[in-house]
């Protein structure tokens, strides 16, 4: 009884992590992207960039969830909940991850795009083989923590109806009346994931890691 | 016409920061294999030549001629300019993520192009000239400031340059780390490398150099050869700032 109980919500595991999937690549390119914007764009590129993350930022997830889904499986764009809710995650997303890459980009410092463009390189080639190989390393340790929240997130397109673990949850809630052994089980299986995920990024970390000091 | 004999000529540089004018008409000829060592007090604008010289910062007028060729012209590729033009500074300004083999190595692979093997068979022999071949697969943390400023040396040097631009090389390093920089600098100008050189080490302008020039202001004030600068300087300017020079480094030179 308790495991057919546990592995129905498990069945919601594949769900969140196809849901996480989508969306914290597609958030990682567009924050990417407008971190780069941001930080080497013109004036305007860059408060455009600016104002983005600002009004992202500044509404709730689910509001914005809602919005956005409106927009993407309406009449002129008709996505499945799923890809809608993924997409409109992933978008959510892309003004936290740009906040991340922004701040790690400037903390690669200026002297290494100086130094990049004294050997000849143009901008772009400063950018892809000097700034982003180091700023990336900066920002393993925040976007791991981006990468948690986007997991935990992924629960908000269950008011899309998407059967993620959360609204598997709900259901079993709803059904055998023991609420504490659905979301206890749900719950679990987030922190499962979640501390996964946080242990691979350090471990990429780790892997990455510049030698410091001489030895 | 411009006179093929100069490899670099600047004609009536003008470059101007908002209100500020860092320099202004200031006119340079280099001779191809010449050592000119630069010196004046801080925020002379010397610098900010060096960066205009090789189209790092734009200038507000003149013109800068390269092998007889406009570079200041519309339409110059400036990337191209730059990997004629080697450029050293004085936080060394390493890529703190490649070994002293990689820094050497990107601008061959990514820049001109070239074969990885044959790049790495350049940048090692780089390293050689500089003495840092058992330091290749060293990253900059894992160097001292001289063995950085020799590896960014290297780096410049690998892309074959016409000229090599050096600002204030030794002025971040500990005292003792200082002869290592100036030995390879030496060495280059033995060798003929032409070299524009911003620096405080009055030993080194005196032995290597072949014309000095005095800076200040945003101005050239007085140029020529290491004997005419030190025993028969013609501006008080230059005579007061060779004493206060001598007072300052001149115990640590000797
Ligand atoms: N990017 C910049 N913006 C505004 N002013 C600058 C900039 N870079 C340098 N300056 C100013 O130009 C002057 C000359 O600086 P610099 O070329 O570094 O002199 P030096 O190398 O002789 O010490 C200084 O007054 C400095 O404040
Ligand atoms: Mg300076």
């Amino acid at each position: 009884m308790v495991s057919q109980f546990f592995s129905y919500i498990l069945q919601g595991t594949s769900v969140t992590v196809a849901v996480t999937l989508v969306a914290l690549p597609l958030g990682l390119l567009i924050g990417l992207l407008l971190a780069l914007f941001y930080n080497y764009g013109g004036f305007w590129v860059s408060r455009l960039a600016a104002v983005y993350s600002l009004v992202m930022r500044g509404v709730p997830p689910i509001a914005l969830l809602f919005i956005l889904y409106f927009l993407l499986s309406g009449r002129l764009i008709n996505l499945s909940p799923f890809w809608a809710g993924s997409i409109s995650l992933g978008i959510i997303s892309s003004a936290y991850q740009m906040e991340i890459l922004r701040g790690a980009l400037q903390a690669v410092g200026e002297g290494q795009m100086t130094a990049a463009r004294a050997v000849g390189m143009s901008r772009l080639q400063a950018i892809r083989y000097i700034i982003i190989p180091q700023a990336i390393r900066l920002a393993i340790p925040p976007w791991s923590n981006e990468a948690s929240i986007v997991l935990k997130d992924s629960s908000l397109v269950y008011a899309l109806g998407v059967p993620e673990i959360l609204r598997r949850a709900q259901q079993l809630s709803a059904t055998t009346q023991q609420p504490f052994l659905a979301f206890g089980a749900a719950a679990l299986i987030y922190f499962i994931l979640v501390f996964l995920v946080n242990r691979g990024l350090d471990l990429l970390a780790e892997k990455t890691k510049l030698p410091s000091a001489t030895a | 016409m411009i006179n093929p004999t100069y490899i670099l000529q600047a004609k009536n540089l003008t470059k101007i920061y908002g209100e500020n004018v860092i320099f202004q008409d200031v006119s340079l000829d280099v001779h191809k294999g010449e050592t000119i060592v630069i010196i004046g007090p801080s925020g002379t604008g010397k610098s900010t030549l060096l960066r205009c010289l090789n189209l790092l910062t734009p200038l507000n007028s003149g013109q800068i001629f390269l092998e007889g060729q406009e570079i200041t012209a519309q339409g110059v590729d400036a990337d191209q300019v730059r990997q004629k033009i080697g450029m050293v500074f004085q936080n060394f300004l390493l890529f703190n993520h490649l070994t002293a083999l990689g820094n050497v190595m990107i601008g061959l692979t990514k820049v001109k192009k070239m074969p990885t093997e044959k790049a790495r068979q350049k940048a090692l022999y780089e390293l050689e000239r500089v003495g840092l071949l058992d330091r290749a697969d060293h990253y900059p943390a894992q160097l001292s400031g001289g063995q950085q400023q020799r590896v960014a040396i290297a780096r410049a040097l690998a892309m074959d340059p016409l000229v090599m631009l050096f600002d204030e090389p030794t002025s971040a390093l500990d005292p003792e780390l200082i002869g290592e920089v100036l030995g390879v600098m030496e060495q280059l100008a033995r060798e003929h490398m032409t070299m524009l050189v911003v620096t405080h080490e009055m030993g080194f302008a005196r032995e290597v150099a072949d014309r000095i020039i005095f800076m200040e202001k945003g101005r050239i004030v007085e140029q020529g050869s290491p004997e005419d600068l030190f025993e028969r300087p013609q501006h008080a300017r230059t005579r007061e700032f060779l004493g206060k020079i001598s007072e300052l480094y001149g115990k640590k030179a000797k």
